[in-house]
This record gives C-alpha cells, structure tokens and sequence, in this order.
C-alpha cells in the first residue's frame, strides 16, 4: 500500500533559487544541483530521479540498461478519480520513464554491478509488476553474472492501482532475493526518501547491508493511519533514516557524496 | 445466541422467523404444517442462493468479516488433532494474532500457522483483531523453521486486515519481519499449503502467505490493501470503499484468474458462517487433497515450482519504440 500522507513533493522547482525544506534558506539551485541535490547550506537531502542517481552512482558511460522499454497495460482498466492509464501517461511524460525503477549492469568505480534505482516522482515510486519484474529481473542477472548487486530504494509502497499484482511482486522479489543469497550474492539496499510499504516490507529491507540516506523517511505503515489507531502523537523523528539506525535496522547512514566510494569499498570486502 | 445479520442477509432471517413459527405451532397444537414448511425452505434456499450469486465485490468484503465466519482457531478445532499450540518467538513475546504448532490433518502431521482475529471483544483485544507485530511473523517463522527440521508440510491459515499499525510494530522491524518470511518461506524445503480463510490484504497477509498451492474460500477477499485504506488515499474517502473494492479486483475468481490462488473452495449455502461444520469438513477434504499431491514432489522440484508460480504473476508489456 502506499503511503502518500507525509511526503510532499520536493522535486526541484524551475527557476534560479529555491527554499530548502531543510533550512527554510532560499538557495541557489544551480549550486544544489552541482552538489548531488544536497542543500549545500545544511545538507538537506533532495530527492533525486532514477537516471540522476544511476548517473552519480555509476563511472562514466558504464551503464547498460536492462529492460528500458518495459510499461504497463493497465491489467485491472483501474480507475479511482482519475484513470491509472492517465497517471501512468502523466508520470510517464514528468519523469520520461516508462514506470518508477531503471535496472541496468553498471562499474561503480571500477567494480562491475547490477544497480537499480528507483524514482519516487512516477507515482510516488510505487511498484507494480513493471517495478517487481524488473528488480526481479536485476536480481537474476546479479545470480548468473556473479556479480554484486545495488538496489536504491525509494517508494510508497504497492502500487495499489495494479491491486493482487502488485502485492505478488513483494513475493517475486523476495523470492529472487532467497535465491541469489543462497547462490554467495553480496546485495546492498540503499534506503533513500521514501522508503515504506511494500518495498520496505520486501527487497528494500533484505540487503546484507543496509545503508540509508540521512532524513528519509523509512517506515512500514502510514504515519496517519498509526497516528489513527494509536490516538497518540508520534515521537520526533519517528520513522526516519535515523530512527531506523538506533533500532538497528540500518547499518550505516551515508550522506549522498560518499555513497559512490562506500559502496565501492563494501563490495571490495565482499567479492 | 442470535447470529450476526448482514444487511443483504436480514430478508432471509424472516424466512426462518416463519419457519421457526410454524415448527413450534406443530409441536404446541399437533398439527402438520410439513408441506409448507417444505415450500417456505424451498424459497429460502433458492432467495440465498440468488442473493449471493449477485453479491457485489464490497459485500463479498463483509461475509469475509462476517462476526460469526469461522475463524484459525475454529478450523484448527474442527480437523487438526492433537494440536500443540507453539508459543512466542523468543526475542519479545508470545503474539496471540498468529497462532502456531503441530497437529495431524487426517492422519499427517503437519505444522500449522494461521491469522486469528478472536471472537468476543477480550479476546479480539489479546489477538489485536488478526493484526500481527513482529514477533507473530518471527514466531510463525521459528515454527515453519521446525516443521522443515523435521520434515513436516505447514499448513498456513490467512485471515488479517494487515500487519499491525503502532508505534512498537515500527520499533522492532514489522517490515523487516515480512521481509524476511517472504524470502525463507521460497526456499522452505517442505510443502506450504495454504488457505485464504477470511480476509488476505497488504503484505500482513502476505508474511504467512506463500505457498506451494494456496486456496481460497469462495467469499473471502485478498487483496493489496483493504478497500477502506485504497478509498481513503486515492478517493480521499473511506466511504468509497464500495468502489475500492470494485476496482481492486479482490474477489476468488479474480485471484485465480491472475494466477495468485490455485483453488476456490466452495462455501456451504449462504457461506460459512451459516454452516461452519460443513465448511470445515469441505476445507479438510481440499487440504489433505493437496497435503497428499504434494508429497509425491521432491524437493528440488518443489521449490523449483515454487520459484516459478511466484515468478510470473504479473503484467507487463513493450512500449512501441520511437
Ligand atoms: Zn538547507
């Protein structure tokens, strides 16, 4: 299910400043932009596409995608107060993606990967079978290759608009997972802004390590609805990078400039 | 006791009320109102058998949670002998919403696992409404992890609106926790049989939920997330989960059709809760069906199957390229 209650959107606007919702600083966006989209004020973490964070991940021109032409037809013909067809249309054309996740075989400084990455601006990153068939896909790439594999994670969850089939894709992918790890395969999760749900509740939390972004949010379910049941305010900084750290369920927290050379060194201890 | 009422179910109910009049008038005045005691059933039956032929997929969603539809515990009750109950998940405690051991299903023994909602208001308290934390799905594994030790098949039992929504959940890892049973449960080296009793929705659900053939009562619903929290975020509404529940396709035939659900089971006339023992004899018979045809499957083949049936479903297509 996804989780759309916290997380506006925090896409970099067009024009030459922006606010950061970090530090509520009008910053010169060109200067976010060459600073990976991190606030260079206060290292506020902004989101950042699929292909924008293939490209600050992986060495120059060694990316080869995996599946690029992969959409959905729309099984269920969904429709809530607007068609999943037209919202498939529109994320389709703000993003140009097909759908929310870019798989692909990649050198991470020198070291050959499956990378995926997921992009929270198509339908809030949410995974339907395009996402589940091509994570599954990288999976079993990584498995015959013999080679590490890096997921960046950033989701609402199932992508509800695909009903079953998207809550079958958590299955498929897990699945995947159970046999590259039995096959000696090192997988890093990247947990970035957001990641809840289904992918956390999948893939996203069954790296051998786990790293995560500074500040994203990462929780299972919706901070309204537990506000909802619980009738009581939620702690400060629940369900973030950091929360989950102090509850161990993330190994290490990396700010987005080093993710390239921690990841690099990871798998130089795995291999 | 007199028996929960659907809205849909209450012109049945004045059926029997005639019934029920003309058998004490029999007996009271020793006349015989047979013959129309025997027309007034005829139209009984065939009134609830229209009626739940037409059912939309939002009232198939209320006989799934009907208060009086058998629950784990019941069938468990009804066929499992012998059954010793396991308990906790030795990290936190005991979670009441899963239930967990060993028992025989005719004759084999088995482990079982199985949401339990609970049936009057404590002990839907003690189980938290079939909502399960992270020490349900770890103590489910502990057990499923015993039954592949010892080489018994595990039976699971599905029945929750989701993985509890709280703080503490949050706290120890309800995410990881599926995540973690999704994995284990593809590589499990026994046969998983399991049966969508009630309510199949979002991934607390799916943390006991694969399986080698996984069947489905007639009116019970799986679905991503309950029509409630798919009409509260898209429609902004939870009163439109009439047409959340339309729109997610939730239904038995639909779950067979995608290829999820391997096997409808036929609910009794007016579904389960009207005829629990019928239902539970029914589910036994499938059960044991399927424990006996997995048995004939070696290991590797098994999983190999597994792999497979979790690895298609889903839909995709080829852009046009440009
Ligand atoms: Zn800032």
């Amino acid at each position: 299910m996804a989780i759309n209650g916290r997380t506006k959107k925090k896409d970099i606007p067009e024009g030459l400043w922006l606010r950061c919702p970090g530090c509520e600083e009008m910053v010169f966006r060109k200067r976010v932009e060459e600073n990976l989209h991190v606030c260079p004020e206060c290292a506020y973490h902004f989101r950042v596409g699929a292909r924008q964070r293939v490209a600050m991940l992986v060495d120059t021109d060694s990316f080869e995608e995996y599946l690029p032409n992969l959409m959905s037809p729309d099984p269920l013909g969904f429709g809530d107060r607007k068609s999943y067809i037209e919202r498939l249309a529109d994320a389709q054309r703000q993003t140009n993606l097909y759908d929310a996740a870019v798989v692909g075989r990649a050198y991470i400084r020198g070291r050959p990967v499956v990378l995926g990455a997921m992009d929270a601006n198509f339908i809030m990153g949410s995974m339907g079978s395009v996402v589940g068939e091509k994570i599954t896909a990288a999976i079993e790439r990584a498995t015959e290759l013999g080679l590490p594999l890096v997921i960046c994670c950033a989701s609402g969850g199932a992508r509800m608009m695909e009903g079953i089939l998207s809550l079958a894709q958590m299955a498929k992918t897990s699945a995947a997972l159970a046999r590259f790890d039995q096959a000696g395969g090192l997988y890093i999760a990247v947990m970035t802004h957001p990641t809840t749900a289904g992918v956390l509740a999948s893939f996203g939390s069954l790296g051998d390590i786990i790293l995560a972004e500074p500040g994203a949010m990462i929780g299972f379910t919706g901070p309204r609805v537990i506000r909802q049941t619980m009738k009581q305010d939620l702690p400060e900084g629940f369900q973030t990078a950091e929360f989950m750290f102090e509850h161990g369920f993330v190994d290490r927290i990396v700010a987005r400039r080093d993710l390239r050379s921690e990841i690099a060194s990871l798998v130089d201890y795995c291999d | 006791m007199a028996r929960a009422c659907l809205e849909f179910e209450k012109p049945f109910a004045k059926f029997e009320e005639q019934i029920r009049q003309l058998e004490r008038d029999q007996r009271s005045r020793n006349v015989d109102h047979s013959a129309e005691i025997r027309s007034i059933r005829h139209s009984l039956v065939a009134m609830i058998r229209n009626t739940y032929d037409a059912l939309t997929p939002w009232e198939i969603v209320q006989v799934a949670r009907h208060p009086d539809r058998p629950q784990t515990a019941d069938y468990v009750a009804a066929f499992v002998k012998d059954f010793k109950e396991l308990h906790g998940d030795r990290l936190f405690r005991d979670d009441q919403a899963v239930i967990c051991g060993f028992g025989r299903i005719g004759g084999e023994k088995v482990a079982i696992v199985g949401h339990q909602k609970g049936r009057d208001t404590r002990e839907k308290v003690a189980c938290f409404f079939g909502c399960a934390h992270p020490e349900g799905y770890r103590k489910a594994l502990r057990v499923m992890r015993l039954a592949e030790k010892f080489g018994l098949p595990v039976v699971t039992f599905i029945d929750t609106q989701g993985a509890y929504p709280g703080i503490g959940a949050e706290e120890r890892g309800i995410a990881d926790s599926i995540a973690v049973n999704l994995r284990e449960m593809a590589l499990l080296k026994v046969p998983i049989v399991g049966t969508v009793i009630g309510e199949g929705a979002s991934g607390g659900y799916l943390g006991i939920g694969i399986a080698d053939r996984l069947l489905m009562l007639q009116y019970a619903y799986c679905s991503v997330i309950t029509p409630e929290g798919c009409a509260a975020i898209l429609w902004r509404t939870a009163e439109k989960a009439p047409d959340a529940a339309e729109a997610l396709h939730l239904t038995a035939a639909h779950l067979e059709a995608c290829g999820v659900v391997d096997e409808i089971v036929p609910e009794p006339l007016g579904a389960a809760h009207r005829s629990p023992r019928e239902m539970a004899t029914t589910l036994e018979r499938r059960i044991g069906r399927r424990l006996r045809e997995l048995k004939r499957i070696p290991t590797d083949e098994l999983l190999q199957q597994r792999y497979q049936k979790l690895r298609c479903v889903g839909v995709v297509v080829e852009a046009d390229k440009h």
